[in-house]
């Protein structure tokens, strides 16, 4: 078994990601700060203050994960949406287009199947399926996990394409640099208003399949100024992975944010 | 359905802390803000006791209202949700100081 994670993994996979041992036990034990009550029956019982955050273990190993990307001058991204918004389009665009400029590897987050894999591993970059099963996230520990596969030596970034939905993973830290958000034209100009947690904490919104406006009742401007409610900070870019416009301009914030990531 | 995975969260410092003591209850404070439903809490904790050493465990749920300072003018005010504007000057933007807790506070054991 593993003794950092915890997990029953057989095959062998390091843990140079392991932060300091002596910060675990602040986020794992009591305060130790006892009292003892009598109840009613007299029975003593004791109160145990305990303040521990119940994500401490995810947040860990999304620290450990964190540091090791730093360490490896890795820039990390977790790209989050609704299931169909086109991320795994907007990966293989992004793929295609920059090869040879950046080197990239992919997590692909799903319930089930390998499709999502498959697509990404056409365009010639490493890629590991993650499948949560029942789970409707990925955590930190599948990161670490995944991670493993590939040689971060040679990464310029990772992106990892979390299980579609709006709502589970924005209480996971995985050890990212950013959360990306994908919203489609295609499902109504509220949703920022409507899973207000996801936006609050994105630092890129894609806004996807802009090809498709000229068909629809969607108002683009109604829609980003909900975002910027939530999140007055947010880059917006109005992208197509289908035609390819508005793609450059994503590709420019990906170059710079990696420059800077040295 | 992530309430589960944070249940599973609880129930792993609860082992942890009460050091094999009978734990008859946890009590834990869930902010107003955190996306999680301390119904489902409720469901997914009774599951996962089930048949283990905490079983008969009481949970008391205490939620942490939010609490946010506007970005532009610094005025503090109970955020009902992210989306909100400022009351004080009408800006949208806030930063959160209380209100999307998820923590253990403290357990009753034996």
């Amino acid at each position: 078994m593993c003794t950092t994670c915890g997990c029953g993994a057989e095959d062998q996979h390091h843990h140079d990601l392991e932060q300091n041992p002596s910060d675990r036990h602040g986020d794992t034990h009591p305060h130790c700060h006892e009292h003892k009550d009598t109840s009613h029956d007299g029975a003593v019982a004791k109160r145990i203050s305990v303040e521990t955050e119940i994500l401490a273990k995810n947040n860990r190993l999304a620290a450990g994960n964190r540091a090791l990307f730093k360490q490896k001058g890795v820039f990390v991204l977790n790209l989050l949406s609704s299931p169909g918004s086109g991320k795994t389009t907007i990966l293989e665009r992004t793929l295609r287009d920059l090869q040879g400029k950046l080197n990239f590897a992919v997590i692909e987050g799903d319930q089930q199947t390998d499709n999502d894999a498959v697509r990404i591993a056409a365009t010639g970059v490493p890629v590991k399926q993650v499948n949560t099963g029942a789970g409707c996230h990925l955590d930190a520990q599948m990161v670490c996990h995944a991670a493993e596969n590939f040689d971060m030596e040679s990464l310029d970034l990772l992106l990892i394409e979390n299980v579609g939905n709006l709502v589970c993973p924005a209480s996971f830290d995985l050890g990212e640099n950013h959360k990306v958000l994908v919203l489609s034209v295609t499902e109504g100009e509220d949703k920022p208003l409507k899973y207000p947690n996801m936006f609050h904490n994105a630092e890129v919104l894609l806004l996807n399949k802009i090809d498709l406006l000229p068909y629809l009742d969607f108002d683009a401007g109604k829609c980003k100024a909900f975002a910027r409610r939530i999140n007055p900070g947010i880059t917006i870019f109005d992208v197509s992975s289908k035609t390819g416009e508005g793609m450059d301009a994503w590709y420019d914030w990906l170059a710079a944010a990696v420059r800077k990531n040295g | 359905m992530h309430e589960m995975s944070i249940t599973q969260g609880i129930v792993e410092i609860c082992e942890n802390s009460a050091d094999g003591r009978q734990v008859l209850s946890v009590t834990i404070e869930i902010g107003e803000l955190s996306s999680v439903i301390p119904e489902a809490v409720e469901f997914c904790f009774e599951a996962s006791v089930r048949d283990s050493a905490l079983e008969g465990t009481r949970l008391i749920i205490e939620r942490v209202p939010a609490l946010g300072r506007c970005l532009t003018c610094f005025a503090e005010f109970h955020v009902r949700a992210y989306y909100d504007a400022c009351p004080s000057c009408g800006n949208y933007g806030v930063d959160i100081l209380t209100g999307d807790e998820l923590r253990v506070k403290e357990l009753e054991v034996e």
